[in-house]
């Protein structure tokens, strides 16, 4: 008998990161399809090409583990568990929504599936995941924090302080940078100074991995290890996850700047067709599959329909959560 | 009755009752954790010494000397905060919070907003300031009319030792995010030593001296200069009440319009630059509600539109002085 030197996640493991893919997938359509037909206005950054850099990772957590997240988070929330129906509530600006409609799709908070905060600003959340952690760590609670960001917030103060602080403080914390090569308009060689992106972890000490983002087996066994690591107190690991998105920045970016080839090559090594072909190459029945994107369908056709009947919030709300108590009218 | 009990101070400076509030609230609350540069007593407990002896007391895992980065100070206080935790964030100087200014601003501050109240940020940043002891135009700045702008936080400053011990502790309590500001030039003035378990409540200005014809409004180290003009004018016949905000933002804007509608004349006092300042939000509330009865303009004073200067001429140029309040007081009187 041979052992394997990496061992594959369980079956039931598999079909998790499948599901978490998918609605991301099939969310992300829908959520494209609504914005063009004129159903949704708002600032759309699509992570269509991502699914799997989520659904691997976030299947690797425990459903209270803290996730902070930046404005191309959807398929980061979505894979952490946020209730499709409440997330677009939010996003169609709904008193139903996860933060009353008071946040938006670049502010998602839901703290019962540990998705704490949602920053729209390049690099934010870095320093705030460490301050999570660091009360994990304080309050011995075994959660591990994981912050996402892209490969151009490798660039801002805030990603070099933060990498800084939790290695020396050996934070429970995995900096999750989700490289999609091109940082808004601007690919990574123009930006970057150092060719590799994980070459940065280096200068804090920080153990650092780089990963095929894509391939839901790597993903999950790095993502694995690092939360290992986190829980059993032996520090942050900085995870480079290489990616691609579809959608350029955000909906109706026509992508001019990637050259035409890069861009077919990725979407011929499109990882939610290639997923569902590695599983079917382990024996998975094809109408298990395709149950369970029925249930999804089933689940984003009832988030739409209800987040575009619900209500909107009362004009009175202006005054609630300013503070702790309400503001004077 | 314990044998041992300790004779208590009568008299205690800035320093030894911020420590104190610090000390108390750290006992009360496991919470309670400090954050900041050299904060811990292997580095000096804090540069001006008011966290000394509270890491020997609590353990460096509460009390956290850290690297000089503001914004991963701030941030982890945020973070924190989020998670349960009652940070109390040292910047070292109140220039420095524009070093992590988008973690005060744009996420400090919003956060429980922008959750729809699921997340708050009960964290407090301490910070001094304050010119007049030649630190230049990077290290004195009063910028309380930055924080005092921005929906959900809390602005808060100390006249005197007993009400910074009271104020820090409620900062410490309240569930909102706190800036704490401390005056540089003060820390080491001595004042009546506050009861044990003193504390300020959030909001309240204090009346610090009853008057009769014109009203003084002012916040942290102006007090001290409006409350030896009023002494001196009493001379004059001319009566002066003396508002210390205490809170800056929200303030006290009741009080601020019982004390003006009773006198009918109002002066505003900060050591912040006079234009764009606090002062003229006060000064605008006032005449949007008392136009009718006033008897004279508000009118404001503060420091020169320049950064802080270094050369202590320049600086004296630059500062507020206790003439320019007694000026303002005459200007209201018609004399």
């Amino acid at each position: 008998m041979t052992e394997r030197l990496i061992e594959e996640p369980g079956r039931d493991v598999l079909l998790d990161i499948y599901r978490r893919a998918n609605l991301i997938y099939q969310a992300d359509e829908r959520f494209r399809a609504m914005i063009l037909g004129g159903q949704l206005q708002i600032i759309y950054y699509s992570p269509r090409g991502q699914e799997i850099v989520s659904a691997a990772t976030m299947a690797a957590l425990a459903p209270d583990d803290y996730l902070v997240t930046t404005y191309r988070g959807v398929h980061d929330q979505l894979a952490k568990g946020i209730p499709p129906r409440d997330l677009w509530a939010e996003f169609a600006g709904k008193a139903a929504g996860t933060c009353k409609g008071k946040g938006g799709p670049m502010h998602i908070t839901h703290p019962e599936t540990g998705v704490m905060v949602t920053t729209g600003i390049v690099g934010s959340g870095l320093p705030i995941a460490n301050g999570l952690a660091l009360a994990s760590q304080l309050e011995g609670d075994g959660k591990v924090t994981v912050v996402c960001f892209g490969d151009a917030a490798t660039n801002i103060g805030a990603f070099h302080e933060s990498l800084n602080m939790a290695q020396i403080w050996r934070l429970p914390v995995i900096f999750l940078c989700q490289n999609n090569l091109y940082g808004e308009h601007t690919p990574q060689a123009m930006s970057t100074g150092c060719a590799e992106i994980i070459d940065r972890a280096i200068g804090y000490g920080i153990r650092g991995v780089q990963v095929n983002g894509n391939d839901a087996f790597a993903m999950y066994a790095a993502a694995r290890e690092a939360v290992a690591r986190a829980r059993a107190g032996e520090g942050p690991t900085f995870i480079e996850a290489k990616t691609f998105r579809f959608f350029g920045h955000l909906l109706g970016d026509d992508s001019h700047y990637i050259p035409a080839e890069e861009m077919a090559a990725a979407k011929a090594a499109d990882p939610i067709p290639a997923y569902r072909r590695a599983l079917l190459d382990r024996q998975i029945p094809e109408a298990e599959l395709d149950a369970i994107d029925a249930g999804i369908a089933a689940t984003v056709e009832e988030a739409a329909t209800s987040a575009l009947a619900a209500g909107y919030p009362e004009p009175s709300e202006i005054r609630v959560d300013v503070l702790a108590g309400e503001i004077a009218a | 009755m314990n044998a041992e009990t300790p004779v208590r101070a009568t008299k205690m400076n800035f320093i030894q009752a911020i420590n104190l509030g610090l000390d108390e609230a750290m006992a009360a609350d496991r919470r309670v954790i400090l954050m900041g540069e050299d904060i811990a007593d292997d580095q000096g407990g804090g540069v001006f010494t008011v966290t000394r002896g509270l890491s020997a007391k609590y353990g460096a895992a509460r009390v956290r000397s850290t690297p000089i980065s503001e914004q991963a100070i701030v941030g982890a206080a945020v973070g924190a905060a989020i998670a349960g935790y009652r940070p109390v964030a040292e910047i070292m100087l109140m220039n420095f919070i524009a070093v992590a200014m988008d973690q005060v601003v744009n996420h400090a501050a919003k956060l429980r907003f922008m959750s729809g109240g699921q997340t708050h940020v009960p964290l407090v940043i301490r910070t001094a300031t304050g010119a007049g002891v030649g630190f230049g135009g990077q290290h004195s700045d009063m910028l309380e009319a930055w924080f005092a702008h921005v929906p959900g936080l809390k602005v808060v400053t100390a006249s005197n030792p007993a009400d910074a011990k009271g104020l820090i502790r409620s900062c410490i309590e309240d569930d909102d995010p706190c800036i704490f500001i401390e005056n540089t030039a003060a820390y080491g003035t001595s004042g009546p030593a506050p009861a044990p378990g003193y504390t300020v409540p959030l909001g309240r200005a204090a009346v610090a001296r009853e008057g009769r014809d014109v009203t003084v409004i002012g916040y942290g180290a102006a007090i001290p200069h409006a409350l030896a003009v009023a002494q001196a004018m009493q001379a004059d016949g001319i009566s002066v009440e003396v508002i210390d905000l205490r809170t800056i933002a929200p303030f006290d804007e009741a009080a601020v319009l019982v004390s003006v509608a009773k006198t009918g004349r109002a002066v505003v006092v900060h050591e912040a630059v006079r234009k764009f300042g606090v002062g003229a939000e006060i000064s605008s509330l006032i005449h949007e509600h008392l136009f009718a009865t006033l008897k004279a303009p508000v009118q404001r004073v503060g420091s020169a539109y320049a950064p802080v200067p270094f050369s202590p001429v320049l600086e004296k140029a630059f500062l507020y002085s206790r003439d320019d309040i007694s000026a303002a007081i005459l200007r209201t009187m018609g004399r």
